[in-house]
């Protein structure tokens, strides 16, 4: 297990996740489900950020880069195998959301019709800010 | 190819937009030439909630193009009180009609309906949000008192907060050049956050103020709302701001003389009875132009021959 934690041989490491936030990310990407070892560290300490949250996956998975990128697109992505990395994601807020979330606003359509899609647009890139494509309520990405 | 609607004020164009005032303006010239253009063609009248003027104004305007009309009036009277959906409610009238109107409660309904059909759809008000068609009956309004949709200032007074009218005119007439706002309420009814964000982001030039007295003389147009008991969830802090700005002969005195007053109506006690005696008062000409916008939208969906 502890070096599972220091280095894995191949897998995934979601690293420079903001403090607090690895928790709701391990969800959001169903990793409670997996049947393959997975370590979520919390405020591990940081030069650059002082507090951040790993995510070290042991299985090369195809993650929803959407869901990532959402919650905290400055965190970063590094594909290991042969205990080396081969390849490093670059995450952006995705322009579009479609059934990760779900709007709040209790008079939106989407409250009441089963069927129809969860879909935020960006409004506000700077503020984290998407927009619900029905109602156009706001949200505002941190609260995600 | 999905059918363009119209769901939200800002899906058309100012072209697209000034081509079907410019529609309307022909056909209340002549109705009469008109009045075989939708010949077999349906128009599906969906209100779940109730609406008697937007209502008998889309019915009469798909009659008097010479359409037919099916529908109902309330939701109870729709299989939505036996709890269908409403894309399966969509889904089954789309085998029905040629243009869908839509009133819902809920936010964003019409664009449900939109995707689940390949009819047009015209949204007749969803929820707190939306309701284009008003706008439309607006600005149709304006440009015929005022000739003009740029270069004017245009005064909104009452519940600015969730006078969905007001947040709907503000985001379309200000597309247009050289118009700019004058917010007259009080402070607990001051325009949102979302419209106050979009003014500033178009550069759209407005004062917010809570004293119309002196800011009515400034006015072209002057758009006033009811405060709407539905929108409280407090029955004291309706009865406390529900006369705080009423429009009576005193304040007209001292605005322009060719002041367009407009009202979407029903006014409860915001417009003293006097003034609907002022030549300037033209809030039941707007229903009139109102019916005539909604026959030319109607028209311009279904690519009747004009």
């Amino acid at each position: 297990m502890q070096r599972l934690v220091n280095s894995i041989e191949k897998g995934i490491v979601i690293d420079h996740i903001r403090a607090g936030t690895g928790v709701r990310l391990f969800h959001y990407l169903k990793l409670d489900q997996a049947d393959f070892t997975v370590v979520m560290i919390n405020n591990a300490a940081s030069l650059r950020m002082g507090r951040k949250d790993i995510i070290k996956i042991q299985n090369i998975i195809d993650l929803d880069y959407t869901v990532i990128g959402l919650i905290d697109h400055n965190a970063t992505i590094s594909v290991i195998d042969g205990g080396l990395i081969v390849d490093k994601k670059k995450l952006a807020l995705p322009q579009t959301v479609r059934n990760v979330i779900k709007c709040k606003n209790p008079r939106c359509i989407t409250a009441s019709e089963a069927q129809s899609a969860h879909i935020f647009h960006l409004h506000d890139a700077g503020a984290r800010v998407y927009r619900c494509a029905y109602c156009e309520d706001h949200i505002q990405g941190f609260e995600i | 190819m999905r059918a363009k609607s119209l769901i939200s004020t800002l899906d058309f164009t100012v072209e697209e937009q000034d081509d079907i005032l410019s529609l309307a303006g022909r056909i209340a010239a002549a109705p009469g030439d008109y009045g075989h253009l939708m010949g077999g063609r349906i128009m599906a009248s969906l209100f779940f909630e109730p609406s008697t003027r937007t209502r008998l104004s889309f019915e009469t305007a798909m009659l008097r193009l010479g359409g037919q009309v099916i529908g109902f009036s309330e939701s109870a009277s729709s299989s939505a009180a036996k709890g269908e959906s409403l894309s399966d409610t969509i889904r089954t009238i789309d085998k029905y009609a040629d243009l869908i109107v839509i009133r819902h409660p809920k936010e964003g309904a019409a664009r449900v309906a939109a995707e689940n059909t390949s009819m047009p759809v015209i949204n007749a008000g969803d929820g707190g949000r939306e309701h284009p068609t008003q706008t439309l009956t607006d600005l149709m309004t304006i440009r015929q008192a005022k000739r003009r949709l740029d270069n004017l200032v245009i005064g909104c007074a009452g519940d600015l907060k969730f006078g969905r009218t007001i947040h709907s005119l503000a985001r379309n007439i200000g597309r247009y050049k050289n118009v700019s706002f004058i917010f007259v309420s009080p402070e607990e009814l001051r325009i949102p956050t979302f419209l106050r964000a979009h003014l500033d982001a178009e550069g759209i030039r407005y004062e917010e103020t809570a004293d119309m007295e002196r800011s009515i003389g400034g006015m072209d147009v002057l758009y006033m709302t009811r405060v709407q008991r539905e929108r409280f969830f407090n029955e004291q802090d309706y009865i406390r701001l529900k006369d705080v700005y009423i429009l009576d002969t005193h304040k007209m005195r001292l605005a322009k003389p060719d002041l367009a007053v407009l009202h979407p109506l029903p006014r409860v006690n915001e417009i003293a009875y006097e003034i609907d005696r002022d030549p300037r008062a033209l809030y039941f000409e707007q229903a009139g132009w109102g019916l005539y916008a909604r026959m030319a939208l109607i028209a311009k969906m279904l690519g009747g021959a004009v």
